[in-house]
């Protein structure tokens, strides 16, 4: 153990750069320009983590600790700093990395209350990258909290048209998190006082070695509402097309890109890293629920007439998949595939990439054409060429086409849950087709087809606008071809994890 | 030949892609003449090495060994890559390399002045590409890769004319189709996987062919798996090769430009899926009840598909059912396990069917239209594109010595043979589509070609509007000798591919034997059957009478195809509707039960039961609650009722669980 600082210097440097810009910057030029700086700095950052992370040594590395941070309150109530980056986190800071600096980049036209703006930005980015990198349950928990605001603040203020609608909306986002982490913090406080540590990576061994304030399912129940919510999973999931619709576009794709995440990682980190027993017991609920996420999801997007909201619904569907791929925790005899649970890191990243991807891209078209209304928009593909063929690769990466990096994560999922699951995993296959479905319709109707009138004059991407999308594209179209670029990542991450798993699955067999 | 020649054949037109699309349209605008030339440069150096494969792959037996490439791999799951050279991958690679050389010779001049010249070409590219790496691949999941690559291709080039709402629609049915079929092909790659483990205990691995192979020598899969496993792969193939009843996106599929359609017809897409049951051929063979159905679907199509061109005025739209048809004729040969006849019609076809395109787009050229009852007597104004149609109708029609003539007769031997009963059934069939094929296929030589010019774009009062309106006259060179060309192999391919007699350079039989020679084959009823000289003439004689009767009504007119018209009047309107099925896809099964029912019960579900509990009980909260009305603004209390509720169904689940 020791302390390298490089993961605290990732972590702190957005909300140190959102101090400097409360304090000391003036004009909104300076402060973009400044935001985008720290944005650039910190994605360098991550992508330092990311390629210095050693697969062939695996395990928590470039560890940052502080064992008595707060020292003793009482007996032993020792609060530790701790963040360090494994196979599981890494490729996810990396998507932190990414979408924050393209957030900050899409968020070039933003002409009201500039400094704040890119204050909250920067410190949502800092909160989120906490969440992955935290080793220690209580800093998590802070973390987890940390984005909130940040959020709420974007979208209250920031979001679309009319202001009620927007302020409603963040205040669902808020009260729905609000809630699920309020048992979060009851689940954590009972492992404390179960176990005596905070330290994630000493819970797995002590709650399986020791016994419990609370029956295990009890608690990992309370963990797992958490995440639920956060995912979401049906029938939490009403606050994400709210949010989604009406927070700016920054926010729209660090919600979908980054913030559902910390529930997919939440579950993996903690209800399968460690509960093992627990959640082998509970797969069928989780096969069940992602499936209903991917069809209910999938068949609701349909009726979608607002972009932005349809783009939130096939989130819900797509974030099935990282449950359906969590669900093969189950095993088939005794053994366990790490096939299934790499598949569900691999959708976090790619769904990630995608979907910031496309809320880029209408929030852009919303920006040009002032409507995400389907039925008012057409043919805008005569006059956007470059945001038409972006569009058409996330589009594709949506729906699973091979060659990006939709198609891996699924096609892993689907093996690796299928020897579990079989039926669940067929049903919930069907949601790739119904993804060619809406996919491909909504194009057509907003892309192709003879141009409207009032669009006659609209222009395509320019200079700035460029980067962050031909950025998105790369990162989609490079992972779909090199998959193993993350999923080696990931895979050393989930080893440690399903060789725990197995040994309850023989232990069950036996 | 070196395993990276190999590779280059599938790299050289996806290095042509890329170029085109990262440096040539952003550099030198959309418009850039150097697209096509890249492109053909690619595809013709392609075309060099496919043969130089063929070659090879005749040299060393049928079989080159190439080692296997990891891509990704988690845990014990390795997904390997690599390439299967065998007499179908080498027969293949001939096909479609060559097809698209002239192809894209060919729209060199079809496509000039085009605003979408370089992302014509880049398609193109990605197209012919994903073709390639479909045939080239060694193993399950890389097929399927490339497979939805190919869709991807057909979409771009579908919708080529992506202004056009026709176009726009066109593409997304093709794609929306074959995704749906390849739902079936997804199954099947699951389930092989679920039953791996006899794989692996024997130290193979269910996703490489030539590992599927050599479990089925070894007796190891089950027929009960190889069963399920090879309808899943026909599904997928019935959606790519448009097999009833999902043959519905192919001739929309008319919408994109006519030498997509000739490559797509020919050597690409719809042949993917006759491909794909060839290649796990040896699968099917174990399971009759799979070999029983793809022989009935395909017999099925075959005069289905035909029945509804011999009453299309539109002759893009004659030659697309017509590929159908022909396609149900492979798909019927594979059924009743003539592998190599089924591969030689594949083959036949291509050159054949190519040529028709291509000429249908010479057609368009010089008229404007499509619509046959516009055309007439062009004969005179296109001598050279005429005699090439007429060459081309007599091939696909299976008049001797033509090539389609000996393909298609061993089709219709292997069929007469089998004696079974499903063999029997679909030899009838078959018979059936030769006459109706002779009749549709010179039907439209006789409106187009002969009798007086009608009028063409001016007279077609839905005259597309591309085509660039009418002006008579041969087209220029760069789209002539293509179908010259084509001619050639249109004429003789059949007999000096696969000859009756030793004929010194090729042996007797050399295509049949050289397919069968694959040693994974070697369950198969070796070579073709004896050439039946009298079920040659009497198959020769139907589809002459199929001329003749299009003769009568078509060019002398001593039968008015008004009056049969009217005669058959609900049988012409059920067929010119094509049986009604898009009516039944496309406004009962999506829009009304699919769009109007199912999704809309789910999106009224999601917004007045799901989310409106969490209201309702906030209104019942605010009400009920006025004492704590100050302390709570009612949202609040709204959502957390609402998530509190949720709570309680996952704890009580839990509590289910546990007890």
């Amino acid at each position: 153990m020791g302390f390298s600082g490089l993961l605290t210097i990732t972590v702190f440097l957005p909300i140190a750069g959102a101090i400097v810009i409360a304090l000391l910057l003036r004009g909104d030029k300076l402060i973009r320009t400044f935001a985008a700086l720290v944005a650039t700095a910190d994605l360098v950052l991550t992508v330092i983590v990311f390629a210095r992370y050693d697969t062939s040594v695996g395990g928590v590395q470039m560890v940052d600790k502080i064992r008595d941070w707060i020292p003793g309150m009482g007996d032993g109530f020792a609060v530790q700093y701790f963040l360090g980056v494994d196979g599981l986190s890494a490729p996810l800071v990396l998507l932190t990395g990414l979408l924050g600096f393209v957030a900050v980049l899409a968020s070039w036209h933003i002409g009201h209350r500039v400094r704040e703006y890119f204050m909250w930005l920067l410190a949502l980015q800092t909160g989120v990258m906490g969440v992955f990198l935290s080793l220690d349950f209580l800093m998590f928990f802070l973390f987890w909290e940390l984005e909130l605001l940040p959020m709420f603040m974007l979208i209250s203020v920031w979001g679309s048209e009319p202001r009620n609608k927007r302020e409603y909306s963040a205040m669902k986002f808020l009260i729905f998190t609000i809630l699920g982490s309020a048992f979060m913090l009851v689940g954590i406080l009972v492992l404390f006082f179960s176990t005596g540590t905070f330290d994630m990576t000493a819970l797995p061994d002590a709650i399986a070695g020791g016994k419990l304030l609370l029956p295990a399912g009890m608690v990992f129940t309370l963990l797992f509402v958490a995440f639920a919510v956060k995912l979401p999973l049906w029938p939490f999931h009403t606050w994400l097309p709210d949010a989604h619709t009406d927070a700016p576009t920054a926010g729209s794709v660090m919600l979908a890109g980054v913030l559902l995440k910390m529930g997919g990682y939440g579950m993996l980190r903690v209800s399968v890293g460690m509960f093992p027993e627990v959640v082998s017991q509970f797969a069928w609920i989780l096969a069940t629920a992602g499936v209903i996420n991917i069809v209910y999801g999938g068949i609701v997007v349909f009726r979608q007439t607002d972009l932005k909201r349809l783009i939130a619904y096939s989130s819900v569907s797509h974030m099935g998949f990282v449950v359906l791929g969590i669900a093969s925790v189950a095993g088939v005899a005794g053994s366990v595939s790490p096939l299934g649970l790499t598949g569900a890191a691999m959708q976090m990243f790619t769904h990630g990439t995608i979907t910031g991807l496309l809320f880029l891209l209408v929030g852009f078209i919303y920006d040009k054409a002032h409507t995400r209304y389907i039925p008012d928009l057409g043919g805008l593909a005569k006059r956007m060429p470059f945001v038409t063929v972006a569009l058409m690769v996330a589009g594709l990466a949506s729906l699973g086409l091979p060659g990006t990096s939709g198609f891996v994560a699924e096609i892993m999922i689907f093996l690796g849950t299928f020897t579990v699951w079989p039926w669940a995993t067929a049903i919930g296959a069907t949601g790739v087709v119904l993804a060619a479905g809406y996919i491909l319709w909504t194009m057509q109707r907003v892309m192709f087809g003879p141009i409207k009138e009032r669009f006659a004059d609209i222009t395509d991407a320019s200079g700035m606008q460029f980067v962050p999308i031909a950025v998105l594209v790369f990162a989609i179209i490079v992972v779909g071809v090199f998959p193993s670029i993350i999923s080696d990542v990931f895979s050393s991450g989930i080893e440690p994890i399903t060789r725990s798993l197995e040994n309850v699955a023989q232990t069950r067999l036996r | 030949m070196p395993e990276a020649a190999a590779w280059l054949i599938l790299f050289l037109p996806l290095a042509s892609f890329l170029l085109i699309s990262i440096v040539i349209r952003p550099t030198l605008g959309s418009a850039s003449q150097l697209a096509g030339y890249v492109t053909i440069l690619a595809v013709g150096a392609s075309f060099v090495l496919s043969l130089v494969a063929l070659f090879s792959t005749v040299a060393s037996d049928g079989h080159i060994a190439y080692p296997l490439h990891d891509w990704f791999s988690a845990g014990e799951f390795n997904f390997a890559v690599g390439i299967l050279m065998d007499p179908l991958t080498a027969v293949m690679l001939v096909v479609v390399t060559g097809v698209s050389l002239m192809v894209q010779i060919y729209s060199i001049g079809y496509m000039h002045g085009d605003r979408g010249y370089t992302r014509y070409y880049a398609s193109m590219s990605l197209f012919t590409m994903a073709m390639l790496g479909l045939v080239l691949a060694n193993n399950l999941l890389q097929i399927f890769v490339f497979w939805e690559l190919v869709g991807l291709g057909s979409y771009l080039l579908i919708g080529f004319w992506f202004d056009r709402p026709s176009a726009a629609a066109a593409a997304k049915k093709a794609f929306i189709i074959t995704r749906f079929a390849d739902f079936g092909l997804l199954l099947a790659i699951l389930y092989l996987f679920f039953n791996g483990d006899t794989f692996r205990a024997a130290d193979l691995n269910p996703f490489v062919i030539t590992d599927i192979y050599h479990a089925i020598d070894l007796g190891i899969i089950s027929v009960g798996v190889a069963q399920w496993v090879a309808l899943g792969i026909f599904a997928g193939a019935m959606g790519k090769s448009a097999q009833f009843p999902l043959h519905t996106w192919l001739p929309d599929a008319m919408e994109g430009p006519t030498p997509v359609s000739a490559l797509i017809h020919a050597a690409t897409m719809v042949t993917a899926g006759v491909f794909l049951v060839a290649r796990f051929f040896p699968l099917f063979e174990i399971s009759p009840v799979a070999m029983n159905v793809v022989a009935l679907i395909g017999g099925i199509t075959a005069i289905f598909a035909a029945s509804m061109g011999l009453v299309s005025n539109d002759i893009k739209r004659v030659l697309a059912y017509s590929t159908v048809s022909q396609l149900g004729y492979m798909m019927l040969a594979l059924g009743v396990g003539a592998y190599g006849a089924a591969i030689f019609h594949l083959f036949t076809h291509a050159f054949f069917k190519a040529l028709l395109f291509l000429g249908s787009g010479n057609v368009n050229h010089a008229t404007g239209t499509f619509d046959m009852r516009y055309m007439g007597g062009l004969r005179k104004f296109m001598p050279w594109t005429y005699a090439t149609f007429l060459i081309g109708s007599l091939s696909l029609s299976g008049i001797f010595p033509l090539s389609g003539f000996w393909s298609k007769d061993e089709i219709l031997a292997h069929a007469f043979d089998s004696g079974d009963p499903v063999g029997g059934l679909v030899f009838l069939l078959a018979l059936i589509a030769v006459f109706m094929t002779a009749f549709y296929m010179f039907r439209a030589l006789f409106m187009t070609f002969n009798g007086d010019f009608k009028g063409g774009a001016e007279a077609d009062p839905d005259a597309p509007t591309h085509g660039g309106g009418l002006h008579l006259g041969e087209s220029p060179a760069v789209m002539l000798w293509p179908l010259l060309i084509l001619a050639v192999p249109a004429v003789l391919i059949g007999f000096v591919a696969n000859p009756l007699t030793d004929l010194g350079v090729v042996p007797i039989h050399w295509m049949s034997e050289f397919l069968h020679s694959n040693p994974a084959l070697h369950n198969l009823h070796s070579g073709a059957p004896e050439f039946n000289k009298s079920l040659a003439a009497f198959s020769s004689a139907v589809a002459l009478a199929g001329i003749l009767l299009a003769y009568m009504m078509y060019q002398v007119k001593v039968i008015s195809p008004e009056v049969v018209g009217r005669m058959f009047r609900p049988l012409y309107v059920l067929l010119s509707r094509k049986y009604y099925f898009d009516e039944l896809y496309e406004d009962i099964l999506v829009r009304r039960v699919f769009y109007g029912s199912v999704a809309y019960a789910f999106d009224w579900f999601d917004r007045s039961v799901v989310d409106a509990l969490a209201r309702l009980i906030g209104w019942f909260g605010a009400n009920a609650g006025s004492a704590l009305r100050q302390l709570q603004t009612g949202q609040l209390q709204t959502y957390g009722m609402a998530i509190s509720i949720g709570i309680l169904i996952i704890f009580g689940a839990f509590l289910f669980v546990r007890g």
